[in-house]
C-alpha cells in the first residue's frame, strides 16, 4: 500500500488532505494533469451548436466548414493545452528565512527541457491564492516567486501548490497539483524594547562593561532625549525605524546574557521568543557580543551574522512541550 | 472556493492591443455586410468601435450601463422601422451588426471580448447566407485566423503579433483532419429544418412565369450561369441545344402566361434523331421548373413532367441541383392533346392587333394547309426587312401589329410572340416556349455553360397527325443565333456584359473558362455535399447504403483516431521522467515497506544512516545506493552506464 502511495502522490493527496510533500524535481506526467472545459468553452460549444443548426437550416456548405473547423480547433486546442504543462519540470528553490509577520519568499523554478515556449502558466499557493504569472521559453527555466504571508514561528512549508493553464484559446483549463519539498523559517515576530542593562549576575568574569566615554565606537543603545544630534547613528536610523545612539568606551569588548529568566514569569512563551528576538536583534545592532539561554538550549556569547541566525533559529524552533529546541537536529 | 486569479477572462481587462485586434476582427465578417444592411447601422458600428477605441486609448471610463441598453433600443426600432420586423435574414443581420457595436462599449473584461470573438466567428456565417463564392471562402478564411489570433492573444498576453498568428495557425492547422472527416461523415440532414423567413431567398434573376415585351432582353445583360451541363460524349450541335422551360399557352395582348400544367402519370416520346445523356447542374433560381434538352426521356428525381412537355420539380430549387438526365433530339409526347388545351391554343384576346389579324386571315384562305401558313410566316418575317436587335423600340397597345408593320426590330420573345399570334389567328394552334438556346463550351472540364444571356423563346404549333412542331421564328431572321450564340446575332453587342461580348481577346476567355471550372468543381464537390452526395461518395468508399448510426460511429472512430494521432504529435520529444529520481523512490519504498518510512527533511545520507543502523547485512547495499544516488542527482557529470547500475542495485536490493 505505502509502494503504491509513493508512486501515485496524487493519489495520496487526494486522500490525505496533509500529503507528504514529494522531494527532488516533480515532473508533470499525463496522470497528474487535469483537464476540464472553463465557462467560456460551455459558451463556445452552445455557438458551434448553433452554427451547425443553422448550417442544416440554411442548406449551408461552407456553414458546415466552419463549424467543422471550429470544433476541431477546439479539440486540437485542448491537446494544445495540456502540452503546455505538460512535461514541465518543478524544481524546489531556495527561501530566505523571515520574521513572522512578514511574507516568505518561496522560489520554485519551472523548467522547460522541451523545444517548445510554455505561455502563461500560472503558479499559484493554495492558502494563501499568492500567484504569478510567467512564460517559459524553450529549454529554460523561469522563477516563480510566492509571497506566503508567515504567521506564526517555526517551519512554514509550502503546502500544496497549482499550476494552470488555459493558452492558446481558454477554452480549456488544464491544471496540476503538487506539493514541492519546500519550507521556509520563521522567526518570532521581534517585540522592540531596550536591552536589559548588563548586571553582575548575568555577565560573566571580566567582561564588565566600563564607563561610557567619547574615545571609541562601542555599538549603539536606545536613543535618549539629552543624546547629541552628533552621535546618532544616522545611518542605522535609516535602516530601522528606532532612533539609536552610537556609544563610544574604552573597552570593545562586552558580554551580555539574553536569559528567558530575565522576563517576567507571568509573560507566556511565544511573548517571551518575542521580546527574546528583539533583544537579540538589538543586541548585534549594538554591536554587544551577547549570548542566549532559554530552557534546554544555551548559545555562548558571540556576534556577527552567523551568530544571529544560529539565536533566531534556536528561537523559532523552540519547541515548549520538549523543553528543548530540535534546532540541532533539523539544521544539521 | 473560487479566487480570483489572472488566468481568468473576468480578471483581465481589455488593453489597447486587444482593441485593436477586436477591430479588425469585426471589420473583416462586418464590411461584406455594409452593402446589405442599412447604410446607418455600418455607419453605427464603426462609430461605436471608434468610441472604444478613443475610450482605451485615454483610459478613460466606460460610459454608464444605460447608455448601451438606450442606444440598443432606439436601434431596435430603427430596423424594425427599415424592415417592419426584426426577424428574417436581412433583420437578423442588421441587429447582429449593431449588437457588436453595442457589445464594444459594454464590455469590461476579457469575458466579455471573448464573447465579442464568438459573435464575430457567428458572423462569418451570416456571410454564407449571402453568397458561398470562392472570393467569399477566402476572404472568410482570413477572417477566421485573425479572430482565432484575437482569442489566442487573450490567452497569452505576452506574445508579440508573430507568435500569436504562428499559434493561431497551428491550432487551425491541426483543426483541419477533424474538420475534413466531420465534413464527410457527419450524418447529413437534408434542411430546412422549420420554415424559413420570406426573404431568406432574393435577388436571383432567371427565366420568370410569364413572357412581355423586353423580358428577354433584360436577361440577356447577364452573364450569370443559368446551369451547366456535361454530356458524356460529344456535345449536341447547337440546333438541338433547345432546353425546354415554362410553356405559355395564355395571351392578354401584351403578356404571355400559363402552361396547361396538366400532370402527366406516365409519358412516351415519339421520332426523334439523336439520344444524348449527360449532367445538369442547375443555380437555384427560386422556381420550380427545370431544364432539360427537347425531349426529356424519363423524369429527375421528385419532379413530375406536365403536358407542356416542362419538367417540375416538387419543390422550388433553393440550393444548387445537380440531376443525370438523356434526352431524345428531335422527338414529341407521343400521348394525343387534350382538345381543352388545342382551344387554349386558339385563343386570342379580341381587339387586339386588327392588321396582324387581316393579314393571317388573308395566308388562311390563300393556303392549302397548315404547314404552308407556317412556311408563309416565316418567309414573311425572313423576307420582310425585320431587325434582332438588344435594343427594341417600345411598343403601345396594338404590340403585334406595332411591330410586324412599323418598328419591325425586336428580340426573340417580340419574334416568338408574333409568330404565335400569327398563327392563331390563322387558325393553327401554338404555343411560346421559353428556355436557354445553345451554350458555351468550357474547354477546361468539357462543361457547356449555359448563361442567363442564353434565354430564349420560340414557339410550337400544332399540326394534325405531327403533335407539336418546334418553330424558331428567331432563328429565321437571324440564322446566326443559333451559329454563334447572341453576341455574334445582334447589332448593339456593346449593350452585353464584357465577358460575353464576341471580341474579347483569348487571354480572358481562357482564364474566364479556368475560373468558371474552378468554380463547378467548388459547386460540385464542396457547396454540392449533401445527403445524396454523401451516399454516392460512401458508397464509393465501399459502406454501402449507410444510415445515420453507421456513420456516427464511423465518424466518432475517425476522429478518435486522429485525435490520437494529434496527442502523439503533441507529446512527440517531451522529456521522460528522470530514471534516477525514479530509483531512488523505488529505493525508498523498499525501506518503506520494511517499516522504515524515510522522513520529508531527511536527506539521502541521513536516511542511508538509519537504515544501515535498522539493517545492518544491507549496509554495503544501502551505502552503494545512496553514494551513487547522490553522485547522479548531484554530482557535475553523470557516466554512461552509471544510471542502470543505480537501477540494477536498487532492484537487487532487499531489506531483511
Amino acid at each position: 500500500m505505502s509502494r503504491s502511495l509513493l508512486q501515485y502522490p496524487r493519489l495520496t493527496a487526494w486522500f490525505r488532505s496533509n500529503a507528504q510533500p514529494e522531494p527532488g524535481a516533480i515532473v508533470l506526467r499525463q496522470r497528474r494533469v487535469y483537464i476540464l472545459p472553463t465557462r467560456l468553452g460551455l459558451i463556445f460549444a452552445a455557438t458551434l451548436l448553433v452554427l451547425l443548426l443553422g448550417s442544416i437550416n440554411y442548406v449551408l456548405s461552407l456553414g458546415f466548414v466552419l463549424t467543422f473547423v471550429l470544433s476541431g480547433m477546439a479539440v486540437a486546442g485542448m491537446v494544445h493545452t495540456v502540452r503546455n504543462l505538460m512535461s514541465l519540470s518543478i524544481q524546489a528553490g531556495r527561501v530566505e528565512p523571515v520574521f513572522a509577520g512578514e511574507a516568505a519568499q518561496f522560489r520554485l523554478f519551472l523548467e522547460n527541457g522541451d523545444p517548445f515556449d510554455r505561455v502563461a502558466i500560472l503558479v499559484r499557493h493554495d492558502v494563501s491564492g499568492a500567484q504569478t504569472v510567467l512564460d517559459v521559453p524553450a529549454g529554460t527555466s523561469s522563477a516563480a516567486v510566492l509571497p506566503v504571508p508567515a504567521e506564526r514561528r517555526g517551519w512554514l512549508p509550502i503546502g500544496r501548490v497549482m499550476l494552470e493553464t488555459r493558452f492558446p484559446l481558454g477554452l480549456f483549463r488544464a491544471w496540476s497539483n503538487l506539493r514541492p519539498d519546500l519550507r521556509a523559517l520563521v522567526y518570532p515576530r521581534p517585540e522592540a524594547s531596550t536591552l536589559p542593562q548588563p548586571s553582575p549576575e548575568a555577565s560573566s568574569g571580566s567582561a564588565r562593561l566600563t564607563a561610557q566615554g567619547t574615545d571609541d565606537f562601542s555599538g549603539l543603545r536606545a536613543y535618549q532625549f539629552s543624546d547629541s544630534p552628533r552621535h546618532v547613528a544616522w545611518k542605522a536610523v535609516a535602516r530601522s525605524e528606532d532612533m539609536l545612539t552610537k556609544q563610544f568606551s574604552g573597552q570593545s569588548s562586552a558580554e551580555l546574557w539574553l536569559d528567558w529568566a530575565l522576563l517576567p514569569p507571568d509573560a507566556d512563551n511565544e511573548r517571551r521568543l518575542s521580546r527574546l528576538a528583539g533583544w537579540v536583534l538589538a543586541a548585534e545592532r549594538a554591536g554587544v557580543r551577547y549570548g542566549l539561554r532559554i530552557p534546554g538550549r544555551t548559545l555562548a556569547p558571540d556576534r556577527g551574522d552567523v551568530h544571529l541566525a544560529a539565536c533566531l533559529t534556536t528561537l523559532a524552533l523552540y519547541d515548549a512541550a520538549a523543553e528543548r529546541s530540535p534546532a540541532e537536529a533539523a539544521t544539521a | 472556493m473560487i479566487r480570483v486569479h489572472p488566468l481568468m477572462p473576468e480578471a483581465r481587462s481589455v488593453t489597447a492591443r486587444d482593441m485593436g485586434w477586436l477591430a479588425i476582427s469585426l471589420a473583416l465578417v462586418i464590411v461584406p455586410h455594409s452593402e446589405r444592411v442599412p447604410w446607418w447601422v455600418s455607419v453605427s458600428a464603426l462609430c461605436l468601435l471608434g468610441w472604444r477605441t478613443y475610450l482605451v486609448l485615454n483610459l478613460r471610463p466606460l460610459p454608464w450601463r444605460w447608455v448601451p441598453l438606450a442606444l440598443a433600443v432606439i436601434g431596435m426600432a430603427g430596423i424594425w422601422l427599415e424592415y417592419r420586423t426584426l426577424f428574417g435574414r436581412s433583420a437578423g443581420i442588421a441587429l447582429l451588426v449593431l449588437f457588436a457595436g453595442l457589445k464594444l462599449i459594454e464590455m469590461r473584461s476579457h469575458r466579455d471580448a471573448t464573447v465579442v470573438v464568438f459573435l464575430s466567428y457567428f458572423l462569418i456565417i451570416t456571410n454564407f447566407l449571402f453568397t458561398q463564392s470562392i472570393p467569399t471562402a477566402l476572404v472568410m478564411c482570413c477572417a477566421l485566423l485573425v479572430i482565432t489570433t484575437t482569442l489566442v492573444s487573450f490567452n497569452a498576453p505576452q506574445r508579440n503579433i508573430v507568435a500569436l498568428v504562428h499559434i493561431a495557425g497551428t491550432v487551425l492547422l491541426h483543426a483541419v483532419p477533424i474538420a475534413v472527416l466531420l465534413f464527410m461523415l457527419f450524418p447529413r440532414v437534408q434542411g430546412p429544418l422549420w420554415r424559413l423567413p420570406q426573404d431568406a431567398y432574393t435577388g436571383i434573376t432567371g427565366l420568370s412565369e410569364t413572357m412581355s415585351p423586353g423580358s428577354f432582353s433584360k436577361l440577356s445583360q447577364s452573364d450569370a450561369i443559368a446551369f451547366r451541363a456535361l454530356f458524356s460524349g460529344r456535345p449536341p450541335p447547337s440546333r438541338h441545344l433547345y432546353w425546354r422551360g415554362p410553356v405559355f399557352l395564355d395571351f392578354d395582348g401584351r403578356t404571355w402566361r400559363n402552361g396547361s400544367f396538366r400532370r402527366l402519370s406516365e409519358f412516351e416520346l415519339t421520332g426523334g434523331e439523336t439520344r444524348y445523356s449527360y449532367t445538369v447542374i442547375l443555380e437555384p433560381h427560386q422556381r420550380d421548373w427545370l431544364f432539360a434538352l427537347d425531349m426529356p426521356e424519363y423524369l429527375p428525381p421528385r419532379a413530375w413532367i406536365s403536358g407542356d412537355g416542362q419538367l417540375i420539380s416538387y419543390a422550388p430549387v433553393r440550393t444548387r441541383m445537380r440531376y443525370e438526365m438523356a434526352s431524345l433530339a428531335g422527338a414529341r409526347l407521343a400521348e394525343e392533346e387534350a382538345p381543352a388545351v388545342l382551344g387554349r391554343a386558339l385563343r386570342l384576346p379580341p381587339n387586339f392587333n386588327p392588321r396582324t389579324r387581316a393579314l393571317s386571315e388573308q395566308w388562311r384562305r390563300e393556303a392549302r394547309g397548315d404547314e404552308q401558313i407556317v412556311q408563309t410566316a416565316l418567309r414573311h418575317l425572313r423576307d420582310g426587312g425585320f431587325q434582332y436587335t438588344l435594343l427594341p423600340p417600345l411598343l403601345g397597345r396594338d404590340s403585334v401589329d406595332e411591330f410586324l408593320f412599323s418598328t419591325r426590330a425586336g428580340f426573340c420573345e417580340h419574334f416568338s410572340s408574333a409568330f404565335v399570334f400569327l398563327m392563331r389567328s390563322a387558325g393553327v394552334p401554338a404555343r411560346v416556349v421559353t428556355g436557354y438556346q445553345g451554350g458555351e463550351l468550357n474547354p477546361v472540364d468539357r462543361y457547356l455553360t449555359v448563361r442567363q444571356a442564353d434565354a430564349h423563346a420560340w414557339a410550337e404549333v400544332y399540326l394534325r397527325n405531327q403533335g407539336w412542331i418546334r418553330v424558331d421564328p428567331t432563328a429565321a431572321v437571324s440564322p446566326l443565333r443559333l451559329d454563334s450564340g447572341l453576341a455574334g446575332a445582334v447589332p448593339g453587342a456593346e449593350q452585353l456584359p464584357l465577358l460575353l461580348r464576341a471580341e474579347i481577346p483569348e487571354w480572358i476567355r481562357s482564364a474566364r473558362n479556368n475560373w468558371e471550372a474552378l468554380v463547378n468543381q467548388w459547386n460540385l464537390q464542396i457547396l454540392g455535399y449533401n445527403t445524396d452526395r454523401q451516399r454516392e461518395f460512401l458508397n464509393r468508399l465501399g459502406m454501402i447504403d449507410p444510415d445515420w448510426k453507421s456513420l456516427a460511429f464511423a465518424m466518432l472512430t475517425s476522429t478518435a483516431v486522429v485525435l490520437a494521432l494529434l496527442i502523439a504529435w503533441s507529446l512527440r520529444g517531451l522529456r521522460r521522467s528522470d530514471p534516477v529520481q525514479n530509483a531512488w523512490v523505488a529505493f525508498c519504498a523498499k525501506l518503506g515497506g520494511r517499516g522504515l518510512e524515510r522522513r520529508p527533511q531527511e536527506g539521502p545520507r541521513d536516511f542511508a544512516l538509519r537504515a544501515s543502523d535498522r539493517f545492518p547485512g544491507q549496509r554495503a547495499a544501502i551505502g552503494a545506493v545512496s553514494e551513487l544516488y547522490i553522485a547522479l542527482r548531484y554530482g557535475r557529470t553523470s557516466p554512461a552506464g552509471e544510471v542502470s547500475r543505480l537501477r540494477r542495485l536498487v532492484r537487487e536490493f532487499t531489506p531483511a
